[in-house]
């Protein structure tokens, strides 16, 4: 929208774009688990490595997987990122931390926001826990996870964490 | 536990939105303020003397930089060079009811510029037609303050 009497140096020019989006069988399995309250990986039979969410092939060997195993809502920080720009209908407050979290009993990250923690005190290796929705409220969807907050336990040492992302540089 | 995958798989409406705003330049800028406060419209005259409607901010013979001062009044009538009906709008469309994508060589002008043409139906559009430009009451200063163009009587 322009300012009347003020010459235009731009306009908007918004793109929607509208998806029927499918998510797929692994995917599908994994949101009809978390709509109660249960997180579910699948695990490469060569390999042994849990992915979450599921997969219906390993990554690493292409053999289907077809075994499910459930995994943690508790963690650990492999990694972050800080969000310090405001963008447009952001609705959190910044700074505010995204991290990359490998949940007790899988190998591959998910990516899920940090709350309840200074940014400046994000660092890798800090193990965290999911803060859930009110069990009312879950529906087929990650943000029944409201996000993942510390638990206060003595952090995995980062000799450990390179030691593992070594191991699951393929997960 | 095994993964079934013969389980329908779960769908759901995902809207993918970029909230552009595009900087103009100064001839485009004068171009869509025209449009707003004087509902005229301009076309840039080039150095072979060819008038651009839409107006663009480089010459595309020479590739200097054309000047406001090139700017000229064509239209608001021209004619339609080009067209294809379009049976089912789609959302963001200018019209919501059956009309014509043309190509309008304004009166003046030696390009033509892509709007809609609000003809009623097919049958009534025509390679060489004339046709006017109608306005938006309330305008805002890009290329929908033209509602459409019409058929001239």
């Amino acid at each position: 929208m322009s300012e009347p009497n003020k010459p235009v140096t731009s306009v908007k020019t918004p793109i929607s774009l509208h998806y029927d989006y499918s998510v797929g069988a692994g995917s599908s399995t994994f949101l009809r688990a978390i709509r109660e309250g249960r997180i579910l990986g699948s695990r490469c039979p060569d390999t042994g490595k849990v992915y979450v969410p599921p997969r219906l092939s390993s990554v690493e060997t292409a053999s289907p997987m077809r075994e499910l195993v459930e995994v943690s809502d508790r963690g650990v920080v492999y990694t972050y990122c800080i969000v310090n720009i405001q963008f447009y209908d952001q609705v959190l407050e910044i700074p505010y931390a995204y991290a990359y979290i490998v949940l007790d009993g899988a190998d591959s990250a998910i990516m899920h926001l940090i709350q309840e923690c200074p940014v400046e005190e994000m660092r890798p290796g800090m193990k965290v826990q999911a803060v859930w929705k009110d069990r009312s409220e879950w529906t087929e969807s990650m943000e029944n996870i409201r996000y993942f907050k510390p638990t206060g336990e003595a952090d995995l040492p980062i000799g450990e964490i390179m030691d593992e992302i070594r191991k699951k540089s393929h997960a | 536990m095994e993964l079934n995958d013969q389980k329908e798989a779960l769908r759901g409406e995902h809207v993918l939105q970029y909230p552009y705003r595009r900087a103009t330049g100064p001839i485009l800028g004068r171009f869509f303020t025209e449009i707003r406060d004087h509902k005229r419209l301009l076309g840039v005259k080039t150095a072979a003397g060819q008038i651009l409607c839409p107006p663009v901010e480089a010459d595309p013979d020479t590739l200097e930089d054309l000047s406001v001062e090139d700017l000229v009044e064509v239209g608001p009538a021209g004619h339609v060079t080009s067209w294809t009906w379009l049976n089912e709008p789609r959302p963001g469309n200018p019209l919501e009811h059956s009309f014509a994508w043309a190509l309008i060589k304004l009166d003046g002008a030696d390009s033509a510029l892509l709007h809609a043409v609000d003809a009623g139906s097919e049958s009534a559009m025509r390679t060489g037609m004339r046709v006017v430009a109608r306005f938006c009451d309330e305008r805002n200063g890009d290329i929908r303050d033209i509602t459409c163009f019409v058929p001239e009587d």
